[in-house]
């Protein structure tokens, strides 16, 4: 099963970006290059410092775990390794592996003549990790400011760095970021459900055409963005929640530092209506 | 290399317009005149129009409009009928829904009233366009995963506002109408039930959340990279599989060992969309009826670790 029946004929070299020809082989039915080398060492040894980090932890519980940064009075220094210095590491791997991960599926890409869509939309969501684990907290002064590696304690960093603006929602870029989260998960619905009511029609009917999905969707709200653009849609969308995510945070604290609520009194306090006071 | 980079479409071919797959008898015609729009043609169809109302089209949006209608007058009400504080204030106002002590009663219009009947026609709104959205697929001879997508979507909404109410005993526990307040609400809901980050159903929905923005990520951004070999032309591929469909389908085996097909990853897309209400909807559903304060229930269960010693011992609020 690892190399499917028409594959074979797919399975030429070139397409590399660094290494020629060096790694340029495939092990089962993963492609390896130049990256897959980088990208196993950075999250074999990432993975490792997690795991290492947690035997001198507290608990071996999967949901308690965690691998906290330094102190904020550490600032930008590298800190001891049991006191964030782990947490540093990891953060370099876990990016290094990001990053490589990106650069091989471009080197897929180009060996099989697609588009560079997937890594350039990956790169947004690398985007958004790096703004939260390094712009962020250089932009505030300490790498304290990163969130913790464990399932519970990024939770609970979530929701108090949430309560220090008092109310996050209030935040618009967090608006934004949330309503681009819902509209993709709708469209990816509507998407995924069109494509499967016309390849599995009512019973005793034919197969469906691209026609039956426009008229669907024109049927039912005037409008139908077509196959193609369906993708380009869903990929905006899906890109904009993430690049959203990131802007709400990286102005959390480098930019804004009281509560969210209050950031709106600008709009109560636009001068066409400033003179009345609110009743 | 630059060619393969399908980003807005280039060159349109212009149609003549079409009007829809003829529907079947029995059926109201469709309205509008479908006209081009060449702006919208460089990113999708560039065809607006033409639309089925039909009956129950025109039902679903008369009573969502009362239901609006009902929210904005109540609002424009609560600035003393002042257009100007009405737009200044408009994200802050609010319908709120009939106070605890009105239990599941019919309330006065004043107290809660106006909620009770604004939600009931939202409810009537939503479950008259399920039905034709339904109909509209029988009609073309589809599959009705368009409706049972959107039901998912309206069981959250009826959780939300009906059977988590039903079960607390009072129409207060609902969601009231308005930008801000209903953020208000759900930060107030989260803090007095212990924190829903810690609900094992919430994390799953949230999980759904992000894995359909990951998923639609991939699958659009995959189909438009291999849109050079007719990519986008997905029940073609699922029925005859093509070059597309295989180079789609290697690129992710050659990147992380697996791979969907053409129709696989649309039944991974509708299930991850559709979970994310549905568990959400569960969450919701046990908030304050089964469990009291997710945080205690997390600690109890060995999920969150507890606070120190250092202070004195957790009391949950609720039971004060």
């Amino acid at each position: 099963m690892a190399v499917l029946n028409f594959e074979r004929k797919y399975r030429v070299r070139g397409g590399t970006l660094v290494g020629g020809d060096l790694f340029d082989f495939w092990v089962g039915p993963f492609y390896v290059g130049f990256f897959g080398v980088t990208t196993i060492f950075f999250a074999a040894l990432g993975t490792m410092l997690i795991l290492w980090g947690a035997s001198q932890g507290p608990t071996w519980n999967l949901w308690q775990i965690s691998i906290a940064p330094p102190d904020l009075s550490y600032g930008l220094a590298l800190a001891p390794l049991m006191e964030g210095g782990l947490w540093q590491l990891i953060t370099v791997c876990a990016i290094g592996a990001f990053v490589s991960w990106a650069l091989r599926e471009v080197e897929i890409c180009r060996k099989l003549g697609i588009g560079l869509h997937v890594p350039f939309a990956f790169s947004v969501a690398i985007f958004a990790y790096v703004t939260l684990v390094v712009i962020r907290p250089v932009l505030l002064g300490a790498w304290g400011h990163g969130f913790p590696y464990g399932i519970i304690s990024h939770l609970d960093w979530v929701s108090n760095t949430g309560y220090q603006y008092l109310h996050f929602h209030y935040n618009p870029a967090h608006m934004l970021a949330v309503s681009f989260f819902f509209a993709t998960a709708l469209a990816l619905s509507l998407h995924g459900a069109l494509v499967l009511s016309s390849v599995n029609p009512a019973k005793g009917e034919t197969v469906r055409s691209p026609e039956h999905e426009d008229t669907f969707f024109r049927d039912a709200i005037g409008y139908s963005v077509g196959t193609l653009g369906i993708h380009r849609l869903g990929l905006f969308l899906a890109l904009s929640a993430a690049f959203w995510s990131a802007v709400c945070i990286v102005i959390s604290g480098p930019f804004w530092t009281r509560g969210w609520p209050e950031w709106w009194g600008w709009w109560l306090n636009l001068p066409i209506w400033s003179q009345w006071p609110l009743n | 290399m630059a060619e393969y980079q399908n980003i807005f479409t280039q060159v349109q071919v212009v149609a003549p317009l079409h009007d829809g797959i003829a529907l079947p008898r029995g059926n109201a015609p469709r309205s509008g005149q479908p006209f081009l729009w060449h702006l919208l043609g460089r990113f999708g169809n560039a065809q607006i129009g033409p639309i089925y109302l039909g009956s129950l089209g025109v039902a679903s949006l008369i009573f969502g409009l009362l239901a609006f209608w009902i929210m904005g007058f109540n609002m424009l009400a609560s600035v003393n009928w002042d257009p100007i504080q009405f737009v200044r204030q408009l994200f802050w106002l609010s319908l709120e829904p009939p106070s605890a002590a009105n239990g599941l009663g019919l309330a006065p219009l004043n107290e809660g009233g106006w909620w009770q009947i604004a939600g009931l026609f939202l409810t009537i709104s939503l479950l008259l366009w399920w039905t034709r959205m339904y109909r509209r697929a029988r009609e073309l001879g589809m599959g009705t995963h368009v409706a049972w997508a959107f039901a998912a979507a309206i069981w959250l909404y009826l959780v939300l506002g009906f059977f988590r109410p039903l079960l607390q005993g009072h129409w207060g526990e609902a969601v009231p109408f308005g930008i801000f307040p209903h953020l208000d609400w759900t930060a107030a809901f989260s803090i007095r039930y212990g924190n829903l980050f810690y609900n094992p159903f919430h994390m799953l929905s949230i999980a759904f959340l992000y894995g359909s923005a990951l998923l639609f990520a991939m699958h659009g951004a995959t189909i438009l990279a291999v849109s050079r070999y007719g990519g986008e032309r997905e029940i073609e591929q699922i029925v005859d599989r093509g070059t597309a469909s295989e180079r789609a389908a290697l690129f992710w085996r050659w990147t992380m060992g697996f791979n969907a097909t053409m129709e696989s990853i649309h039944r991974y897309a509708w299930w991850f969309a559709v979970l994310c209400p549905l568990t959400g909807g569960i969450g919701i559903l046990l908030t304050g009826t089964v469990v009291d304060n997710w945080f205690l229930w997390a600690v109890k269960h060995g999920v969150a670790p507890g606070y120190p010693a250092i202070v004195p011992a957790v009391v949950d609020p609720a039971g004060l």
